[in-house]
């Protein structure tokens, strides 16, 4: 229980508005997109709008020794913003300016609570873009993205957000303001914070600003669809693809399970007995090189002996996408529950990645479809169960394990794209080893010597 | 204890599961963009459902929480998982109600609303004494006198309400209305707010119908169409009222059935046959009379061939998407095809012309200032349009529309896209 002179502080610093204390309201930030980790209570929540403020807040925490979690959208699946030990959450929602976008030096000044989609409209209308584009982006702030270094579909050519953090500003969990980069392209002064900030998940330090990198907006683009009788004909295409030195900017690839039940689902004309399918996309500057590209990815297709359609018009685009955009819903149709999971392997392991789904979805008897990146090894098995059944949910966490020894397996990794969170500390010493763990555990030490800052989450502290 | 989720604990949470809290909610949720606190969207609202029915929460802010929704059902649209928020948030102010009792000013709408033939009564008696409490403020309009001001945040000197017509449009319009060969015959099923406020909208409507040779029907004997009560989570009494709605289709049998509102077209077509769910009788009937459910502009063009009015109409206008239109019966295209129809015509689309406008029956008087904040940046888009005509087709938000160009100074008339439609006829003679 936080006294009530902690809470008048914090009205007292913020205004009664941006400070919740009832029951009910403080229910609703119990959770993020995680399914099946615990949920706790926060004492407050707290919205901030300046950097004074939030430091503010932190001074208040230290003296109180009250844990602080930093939120979002919430739309973490790993459990990340989740008060684990109640304390107060930090809601970045209302602080949520975007400061500065500067066409000259292709860089734009946020503030934490902005939405990733709100700052792609910002910087579209001067022909810009902001490429990590996770599939949450329509929510998901650029707080939360940074803290998880996020990625999406156009990773593959484009990279992932810590390829576009270019500086930062800081509030750390002993109180005092950290700025560092800006907009310079180059900047080797120092350690290279963004790094270590980068991918955090809260757990050192609280994003109060970032300024981000900006591209222009690739002008033509060429989208296609490939079908094949076996996942290795699908497998060995992704390969000749990036053989053939073309990047593509999406590159996507979806099991038969998931084709299954997407055509059922959303009636797009797939093939069902399809092995697997592909998305492609290509994009570029120059009209020639795109078609040039795609003629290339053609030729691998064919080779490969897949079906494929090239869409020639914006619908026909459209129509391919709808595929992608049906996976999900589609998916979630079946059973009450999904569950998301983005084990990743070497790209050219995607095959063998998708066998061993396979094989533990029949040996625990549970549903599974699998789609993701195949372009970066990014997969997503989802898991489709019903939480309600207790003998489920057992087999569930068995196979979840499982899944991740095989990504292990295959020199992959945990997590390529949700973090660690709460959900996959369990596994990180299979990765990392108790070295890495060590250094984690020296590092969140260094910086936040009261463990204030997100408790419980990434870095196992009791190993 | 019956399978219906409005019975059924466990029918409740199984439809509560199937959010998988993405989040995705918050990008459209008008209430959320206004308060930007999780309780305000649909996740933090199923997600109390949950704490709810777990027994974790039995403070009294639920109730509170729990109603700051518009059932607008833009979250529906964009959720991933096909989350039933429409019938989790009648099935959580269903327990809620039943729990822990209702909200009194909701007690007040519900008395009236639920004894139709009272309601009738009292409405016309109070069209006879509406200026004791209500002062004239323009042709048509009213507002509350001073001393109603005290009731509420709303009640201000922008606050307007269409003048309570002395004869309700049922009471002024014979049950069948011939005309010379027929193409089609139709039940004009006018919802309350057209027969009792607006009955200018209906003169329009059935003016149309008669220019395009549809026989209508208006039978006397039907009755609210039980949104109002239904929000409220009062699905006994809407069930009732749906009961006889449906019970008088069976004795009429019509062709099909027209509505110039979208919140009853919505409730006759989506929600009949989801409160009906599971009794057998009613059930049925709800789900065969829903099909023949059209608003009045896809009636026009996709049922009949509309005839197209000849006489200029020079306007600019804007159309607003009714929430229940456009998300609940997925019409958008058609009210644009008819003010396109139109000669002279210009009509230019708002930045988001399907965002709320806020009102969302009894929540534009009980959460005023959210209300408010969605209708001003609705005004704002309108404004930008420099249109000199908001369409749209639902009452409740011309109501709100209405009061909007005034308390922001927005100077575009309200109109039923149908009033516009039957204005380019008129001029034709
Ligand atoms: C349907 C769906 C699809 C998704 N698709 C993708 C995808 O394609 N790619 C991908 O990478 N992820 C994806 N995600 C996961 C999630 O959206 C991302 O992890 C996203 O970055 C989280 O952003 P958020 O604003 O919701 O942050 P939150 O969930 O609120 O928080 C995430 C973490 O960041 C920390 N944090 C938040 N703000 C700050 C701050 N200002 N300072 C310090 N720490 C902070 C929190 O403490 C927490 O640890 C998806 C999620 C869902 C539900
Ligand atoms: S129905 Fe409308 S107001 Fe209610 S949660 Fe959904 S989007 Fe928000
Ligand atoms: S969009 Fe649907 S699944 Fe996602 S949080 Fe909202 S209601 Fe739940």
């Amino acid at each position: 229980m936080l006294s009530n002179a902690f809470i008048n502080a914090c009205i007292s610093l913020l205004g009664e508005e941006n400070v919740l204390t009832k029951e009910s309201e403080l229910i609703t930030y119990s959770y993020d997109a995680t399914p099946g980790i615990p949920r706790e209570i926060p004492g407050a929540v707290l919205f901030p709008q300046t950097t004074e403020q939030v430091q503010g807040i932190v001074k208040l925490c230290r003296e109180n020794k009250v844990p602080i979690y930093p939120r979002g959208a919430g739309t973490c699946l790993s459990g990340g913003p989740v008060p684990l030990s109640k304390g107060v959450v930090i809601s970045f929602q209302r602080m949520n300016k975007i400061l500065e976008i500067d066409t000259d030096n292709l860089t734009a000044t946020v503030q934490p609570g902005v939405v990733v989609a709100t700052l792609n409209a910002e910087v579209a209308k001067y022909g810009l873009i902001y490429p990590p584009d996770p599939g949450s982006m329509a929510v998901a702030t650029i707080g939360g993205t940074v803290a998880e270094n996020a990625g999406g579909l156009r990773g593959l050519k484009y990279g992932v957000t810590k390829h576009y953090v270019m500086g930062m500003e800081v509030v750390l969990p002993t109180g005092e303001v950290f700025r560092f980069g800006g907009k310079t392209v180059k900047n080797v002064t120092a350690y290279d914070f963004t790094g270590l900030f980068v991918g955090s998940e809260g757990t050192l330090g609280i994003i109060t600003e970032v300024i981000l990198k900006l591209i222009p907006a690739p002008k033509y683009r060429k989208s296609m669809i490939a079908f094949f009788g076996t996942l290795e004909d699908a497998g060995q295409t992704v390969t000749d693809i990036i053989r053939a030195h073309v990047i593509p900017a999406t590159l996507e690839i979806m099991d038969n399970m998931t084709i299954r039940t997407v055509e059922n689902f959303a009636k797009v004309g797939l093939p069902t007995d399809a092995a697997a399918l592909l998305l492609i996309e290509v994009d570029g500057n120059g009209k020639d090189g795109v078609e040039e590209e795609a003629k290339k990815v053609v030729e691998v297709i064919q080779k490969n002996k897949g079906k494929y359609k090239v869409a020639e018009t914006d619908q026909e685009r459209d129509n391919l996408w709808a595929a992608r955009r049906a996976a999900l819903p589609a998916l979630a149709q079946v059973k009450p529950a999904t569950v998301l999971e983005d084990a990743t392997v070497p790209r050219t392991k995607i095959v063998d990645m998708l066998r061993a789904i396979q094989e533990i979805a029949k040996k625990y008897n549970l549903t599974i479809g699998t789609f993701g990146h195949a372009g970066d090894g990014n997969l997503h098995p989802t898991i489709l169960v019903d939480p309600m059944d207790k003998d489920e949910m057992a087999r569930l966490d068995k196979a979840i394990d499982e899944i991740f020894e095989a990504a292990l397996k295959l020199g992959g990794t945990l997590s390529g794209e949700h973090g660690i969170g709460v959900a996959k500390k369990k596994y990180l010493k299979n990765e990392i080893g108790s070295s890495g763990i060590e250094v984690m555990k020296r590092l969140k030490k260094a910086l936040d010597p009261d463990n204030i800052l997100n408790p419980g989450k990434l870095v196992p502290m009791e190993d | 204890m019956g399978k219906s989720i409005f019975e059924n604990d466990e029918a409740l949470k199984r439809e509560l599961i199937r959010c998988m809290k993405c989040g995705n909610c918050m990008a459209v949720c008008p209430v959320y963009g206004t308060e930007v606190k999780e309780s305000a969207v649909a996740r933090g609202k199923i997600a109390l459902g949950e704490a709810y029915l777990e027994g974790k929460i039995r403070d009294k802010d639920l109730m509170n929480l729990i109603y700051n929704c518009l059932v607008c059902k833009s979250c529906m649209l964009a959720c991933p998982t096909g989350v039933k928020y429409d019938k989790i948030i009648l099935a959580l102010r269903h327990k809620l109600a039943k729990d822990l009792g209702k909200p009194w000013v909701k007690k007040l709408a519900f008395w009236a609303l639920t004894h139709p033939s009272l309601f009738d009564k009292g409405l016309k008696a109070f069209s006879k004494m509406q200026g004791f409490f209500l002062e004239k403020r323009g042709p048509k309009l009213r507002a509350p006198r001073a001393f109603l001001r005290t009731l509420g945040k709303r009640f201000d000197e922008y606050f307007v309400l269409p003048e309570f017509a002395s004869k309700s449009f049922r009471d002024s319009t014979p049950e069948v209305v011939e005309v010379s060969n027929p193409q089609a015959t139709a039940l004009f099923f006018t919802g309350c707010s057209i027969n009792y406020l607006y009955p200018e909208i209906g003169d329009d409507i059935l003016f149309v119908l008669k220019k395009n040779a549809i026989k209508t029907l208006i039978p006397k004997g039907q009755n609210c169409c039980g949104m109002p009560v239904m929000v409220h989570g009062d699905i006994e009494k809407a069930k009732e009222l749906a009961k006889n709605n449906l019970d008088l289709f069976e004795r009429i049998n019509p062709e099909y059935i027209i509505t110039g509102c979208a919140s009853c077209g919505s409730a006759l077509k989506h929600e009949y046959p989801m409160i009906f769910e599971g009794d057998q009788e009613y059930e049925t009937k709800a789900k065969k009379w829903a099909e023949k459910v059209y608003d009045i502009t896809s009636f026009l063009l996709k049922v009949i061939k509309l005839k197209k009015p000849k006489a200029e109409l020079k306007l600019k206008v804007t159309y607003h998407d009714p929430c229940h239109l456009k998300k609940s019966m997925k019409v958008w295209v058609e009210p644009r095809e008819i003010l396109k129809a139109i000669p002279g015509v210009e009509l230019v689309e708002m930045k988001k012309p399907d965002a709320c406008c806020g009102s969302g029956g009894s929540y534009h008087l009980a959460y005023a200032d959210t209300s408010l904040k969605i209708l001003q940046s609705k005004m704002e888009d309108v404004k930008n349009t420099k249109a000199e005509v908001v369409a749209t087709e639902c009452p409740a938000c011309m109501m709100q529309l209405g009061e909007g160009t005034q308390r922001y100074k927005v100077n575009a008339k309200v109109k039923h896209v149908i009033s516009l439609l039957a204005e380019a006829y008129r001029r034709e003679s």
